[in-house]
């Protein structure tokens, strides 16, 4: 049985918790709605983008004038994975779920006899498949720094994976990360970047015929590294609000069971007292009785 | 026929403008061309220069640095890389892009890369350059 004091201690403790995991949940409420605004910014960009690319990718076809970045080096042997986490943890199961479909998915790939390679981008992934994959690392993208994720962040990504399929070293590029439903649910998600795929909106874009200035191949060769950026930058606002949707759903189930804790160790502490009083009262009034 | 067609300018981090215009003049590729409505479909890629856009509220002025603009008959939306209106272009601004392109085009001549790229490199900085003159800062 704990003393009096011990739980009066506890409680504080707790107390000073509870307050931070609630400053840390409104915190992220406010990051969320600057998130969430910069993700809604950048979709019209996006879908005019795939539009664009989806009848540009089916005019050019699969015949070999098209770019490797949409054909394909014709095979699948070397995978690369491009692993977005956050920098910061205590957001739930973010960074973990990410991890986990990462993991599952470059086990399934050295079981087909695959070479896996993994670029990590944020800190907390790259701790997650250390133990696992250390040996298969080729790079990580620190973006600790970066308060506000901008395009040129994506731009930097890009560059560097493009720099890598250039050199030949990957033939297959997949990005994880969460996408964002909502404040509880955020799905992670892996998406498959080079060779890109853009198709859906091929029905709607058929029924105009474009002019290109320059040729249709020096255009898609110029768009295909951009709409590489375009996909990442995407990709990280979808991180960057899901991230705080964790987060902010997590302390506030922090805040919660901190509550219902101080609860439990009040009426504990509150027992305890009346316990002891009641000790005093009984030695007391036998002392009494004993005269 | 409509003497005003709509015209979307985004970059990727947002939406800039999106209004019924007259005219817009494009800094294409392959040299300057001026879409109005009932333009032939087109799809041009764009160099760093000024896009300036006329509608009946008057005309404004928007720096870009590459992308690419889509031409329909009643609607040009321009995809820019980055896009910044004229009045809060400064010198410094300017600068950084001049800087940026100039750090293109030493580490292509470093890197010892093939030579169209760093042609396009140089084309780059050129362009930049060109930019600063008619913006006359």
């Amino acid at each position: 049985m704990p003393s009096l004091k011990d739980l009066k201690n506890r409680i504080e403790s707790v107390k000073s918790t509870r307050k931070i995991t609630k400053a840390m949940q409104m915190v992220a409420a406010a990051k969320l709605r600057r998130a969430q605004e910069a993700a809604e910014d950048s979709r019209p960009y996006a879908k005019r983008f795939n539009a664009v690319m989806a009848s540009l990718a089916a005019s050019v076809g699969d015949s070999d004038a098209a770019p490797k970045l949409l054909r394909g080096t014709g095979s699948d042997q070397v995978q690369l994975l491009v692993v977005m986490t956050a920098e910061r943890g205590l957001c739930g199961g973010f960074n973990a779920n990410i991890a986990k479909l990462a993991r599952q998915k470059a086990t399934e790939l050295k079981a087909a006899g695959k070479t896996v390679k993994i670029l990590t981008v944020g800190k907390k992934g790259r701790d997650a498949l250390r133990r696992d994959f250390a040996a298969d690392f080729v790079g990580h993208v620190d973006l600790s720094e970066v308060k506000r994720i901008g395009y040129a962040n994506a731009q930097g990504v890009a560059k560097d994976i493009l720099t890598r399929f250039d050199a030949g070293e990957f033939d297959v590029a997949t990005i994880f990360y969460a996408e964002f439903v909502n404040v509880v649910t955020q799905v992670p998600t892996a998406q498959q970047i080079i060779p890109a795929s853009y198709e859906g909106g091929e029905a709607e874009e058929s029924s105009a015929v474009y002019d290109y200035e320059p040729s249709e191949e020096a255009i898609l060769a110029d768009l295909l590294p951009r709409g590489v950026s375009t996909q990442i930058f995407a990709a990280l606002l979808e991180n960057g609000a899901s991230e705080q949707g964790a987060r902010m759903s997590a302390m506030d189930n922090a805040t919660r069971n901190a509550g219902d804790m101080i609860d439990k160790l009040t009426i504990e502490f509150n027992r305890s007292r009346q316990a002891v009083i009641t000790n005093e009262l009984i030695e007391i009034i036998s002392g009494a009785e004993a005269l | 026929m409509a003497d005003t067609m709509q015209f979307d300018l985004v970059s990727p981090e947002r939406s800039l403008a999106s209004l019924q215009v007259s005219a817009v003049q494009i800094p294409g590729a392959e040299g300057d061309m001026t879409a109005m409505p009932m333009h032939a479909p087109t799809i041009t890629t764009m160099r760093p220069g000024v896009l300036r856009v006329e509608s009946p509220q008057g005309t404004s002025e928007y720096v870009v640095t590459g992308g690419f603009a889509e031409i329909g008959s009643e609607a040009l939306s321009v995809l820019a890389e980055k896009a910044i209106p004229m009045d809060e272009m400064t010198r410094a601004h300017l600068d950084e892009l001049i800087e940026e392109a100039r750090e293109t085009y030493r580490t292509a001549k470093e890197e010892e890369q093939p030579h169209d790229i760093v042609e396009e490199a140089a084309k780059l900085l050129a362009d930049m350059e060109a930019l600063g003159t008619h913006m006359s800062l």
